[in-house]
């Protein structure tokens, strides 16, 4: 697994709220564009980002999760296996005792993103998402868990 | 006094007689006016911005059919024979795939696209643990030659051509299709049809890749050599830069990031010292994206087509003309859909589209509108199929031989792409090819970068974007959209179970371990494979093979 962990700004350290985040490609999808931005935009943003890259299985994000002691779990699927890929990573969070917030992305349908969000994603964000939103988003997460 | 004198003299006389008291009480509205790829573009284009620069004709253009092939390919192009109107389709399990194909070709679709599903573009059985959700989603799967079977059922493989988005799993896929085709008494020699097969791009973009470079590019040169040998109407490969563009790449980088590649698979096969360039460059096929900045776009098509010829003529001796000849599939922008106001996208897939048939394409996708959101139904891939028929057939756009070839603006904006591209490949060159250049992440690094930089132009209002940054409408897009049957998966594994029950085992056995020396030694490896899938080897346990011989890949994430 290759792991990136990037300090945005000196002023990260000075923040006592957790802002470290994971951006993960959940299963073996692998249109990593807006991935990579969101991470990036994140990481501009000041968040600490640990960026885990493509062919991500629910156990790789949730090992990590855990290992990095993130604050959000942020994850995105393009290849329709949205519902199957976040129940699993949902239930394995639970079953470790990770309890933060998941943010899915990617190329997910109205009814199924109310759906996601009924078993407990935090927020859904589709294609056309501006990046403030991005960041707004996982902010209100980060206070949420905290 | 001479003619570009006598127009130099009445445009200061236009400027200022004309131009400027207009602008006094008009001003333009913007300060600059910016392509896509950052170029500034001058109020109007005159014989000064082509003659004035040293342009000659006969060197930057020449005629249809015929070096450097700015024009196009063929001498009559689509008043001879019109694009080949190709759907990328595919999806659930064969049966379902057989279906839409019956479906496309019933409405006019004149070529098919096969797509396949994740596990089979990685090589995993649908039964596999990795494999398990993601069977039937994206594509159809294709464990093993039973299921290619049913999704030819009825179609006739001696007279359709099937182009196949395959990568790291080319040789086991195209060997299920001919031997399909075989057992249908039908001679692979008259199979046409094309391969992706180009494994760099999956490192730079599109990361479906299994194996690392240096295998996967023995791979992909075993495939592109017996093609040659044994299939002469077959593309080896699709070198692509339609992936390029949808990770974020601009313009310029999306071709000169394709002939890069495209210049490391020569260099590959002339290695083996098997063959002549001319015996296999003429099969070797691109594929580009078409966004809706119409006019680069075509000037990016016309500009890849003249730098191929020359890379093909000058560096590589080719004497075929048919080695310089750049032939190319598109697809329009899948990034440029918006799931907000999802009918917006029909009008940008027809500029797209327009853009392609400009540029002198072979083949199209036209994407449907609802694909922001998932999957397209057949009411909508049907509305793609007739953008493409009212261009052909309406439009007049293919009367005449690249219509926009000589206006000034067209010819300028083909020149500074040229040249903005050769100096990407110089700097690929200087890094000692693209192989290296992957390794150490470099144009990973310069696509992600103008991604992120595309973004934040979007969110400013820079680009404009209907719906996303003007003409914003709250409400919720209310589409039917496709739902892939997860029945698919039972369906696939069972017949995948009886399969290998019903086989025999010491054959299977005796044609992997073929494929494991061949692997391990030099020969090449489509024949044992060919053999290993006739005697209903699977997907997963062929590639499995070839994983424990090279390993996997596991890429420097950059972003």
């Amino acid at each position: 697994m290759s792991v990136n962990t990037l300090d945005a700004t000196s002023e990260v350290k000075n923040i006592k709220r957790r802002r470290r985040v994971l951006v993960a490609k959940l299963g073996l999808d692998g249109h990593d564009r807006g991935a990579k931005v969101v991470a990036r935009a994140l990481r501009d943003a000041g968040f600490e980002v640990i960026y885990l890259g493509v062919h991500q299985a629910p156990e790789d994000v949730v090992e990590a999760a855990i290992e990095e002691d993130v604050g959000v779990v942020g994850v995105s699927i393009l290849s329709g296996s949205h519902m199957e890929l976040v129940s699993d990573l949902l239930k394995l969070m639970k079953e470790k005792g990770l309890n933060v917030p998941v943010i899915v992305g990617g190329i997910i349908p109205p009814d199924d993103a109310k759906e996601l969000k009924k078993m407990g994603v935090f927020e859904v964000l589709g294609p056309g998402t501006p990046l403030r939103k991005v960041v707004e988003v996982y902010e209100k997460a980060l206070e949420v868990n905290n | 006094m001479t003619d570009l004198e006598k127009i130099r003299e009445r445009m200061k006389e236009w400027s200022k007689e004309v131009l400027e008291p207009v602008l006094k009480k008009f001003p333009e509205r913007k300060a600059k006016f910016l392509t896509e790829e950052g170029f500034e573009v001058r109020r109007v284009y005159t014989p000064l911005d082509t003659e004035g620069a040293g342009w000659e004709y006969l060197e930057k253009l020449g005629f249809p059919g015929d070096y450097p092939f700015t024009r196009g390919v063929y001498p009559t192009m689509y008043r001879g024979r019109p694009w080949t109107i190709r759907q990328y389709a595919g999806f659930g399990s064969a049966e379902d795939t057989n279906a839409r194909y019956r479906y496309l070709l019933s409405i006019g679709q004149t070529g098919l696209s096969m797509a396949f599903d994740l596990p089979t573009q990685l090589g995993l059985d649908p039964d596999h643990k990795l494999a398990w959700y993601e069977v039937g989603k994206v594509g159809v799967s294709m464990p093993s030659v039973k299921e290619m079977d049913l999704v030819f059922n009825g179609i006739p493989m001696d007279k359709v051509s099937t182009s196949m988005t395959i990568n790291a799993t080319a040789i086991e896929v195209l060997s299920m299709y001919v031997a399909v085709a075989e057992s249908r008494g039908i001679d692979k020699s008259i199979l046409r049809g094309t391969v992706q097969n180009d494994i760099l791009k999956e490192y730079i973009a599109r990361n479906n890749y299994i194996y690392p470079p240096q295998p996967s590019m023995r791979y992909a040169t075993d495939l592109i050599i017996y093609a040659a040998q044994n299939m002469p109407k077959w593309n080896s490969i699709s070198i692509s830069g339609y992936h390029f563009e949808e990770a974020g790449a601009t313009p310029a980088m999306e071709i000169a990031f394709t002939l890069a590649d495209a210049i490391e698979y020569v260099k590959h096969v002339l290695e083996r010292g098997v063959m002549d360039v001319d015996k296999f460059a003429p099969r070797l096929s691109f594929f580009f994206a078409a966004r809706t900045n119409l006019f680069e776009q075509v000037a990016k098509f016309r500009a890849a087509r003249r730098m191929w010829a020359k890379i093909m003529k000058e560096r590589f001796g080719a004497k075929s003309r048919r080695s310089m000849m750049l032939r190319f599939h598109t697809q329009t922008a899948g990034v440029l859909l918006t799931a907000q106001q999802p009918l917006v996208n029909l009008i940008r897939t027809t500029i797209q589209a327009l853009a392609a048939v400009l540029g002198g394409t072979q083949s199209l996708h036209v994407n449907s509108y609802d694909e922001a959101l998932s999957l397209p139904t057949e009411e909508s891939v049907k509305l793609s199929v007739r953008v493409q028929q009212v261009l052909l057939y309406e439009s007049g756009v293919v009367d005449t031989v690249d219509p926009l070839g000589g206006a000034y603006y067209i010819e300028w904006l083909t020149d500074q792409i040229e040249e903005k591209a050769w100096k990407i490949i110089d700097e690929i060159e200087k890094l000692g090819g693209m192989v290296r250049a992957i390794e150490v992440g470099y144009p990973q690094r310069e696509i992600a970068k103008a991604a992120y930089e595309w973004q934040l132009k979007v969110e400013k209002g820079e680009i404009p974007f209907i719906g996303i940054n003007m003409f914003v409408e709250e409400e919720e897009p209310k589409i039917k959209v496709l739902k892939v049957d997860p029945k698919v998966r039972e369906r696939v594994v069972s017949r995948l179970r009886k399969l290998r029950e019903e086989r025999d085992p010491i054959k299977v056995r005796d044609a992997l371990d073929k494929v494991r020396r061949v692997a391990e030694g030099e020969g090449n490896l489509f024949p044992p494979i060919l053999e290993a899938v006739k005697v209903k080897a699977t997907l997963g346990e062929i590639s499995g093979v070839l994983r424990d011989v090279w390993g996997e890949w596991r890429a420097p994430e950059v972003y």
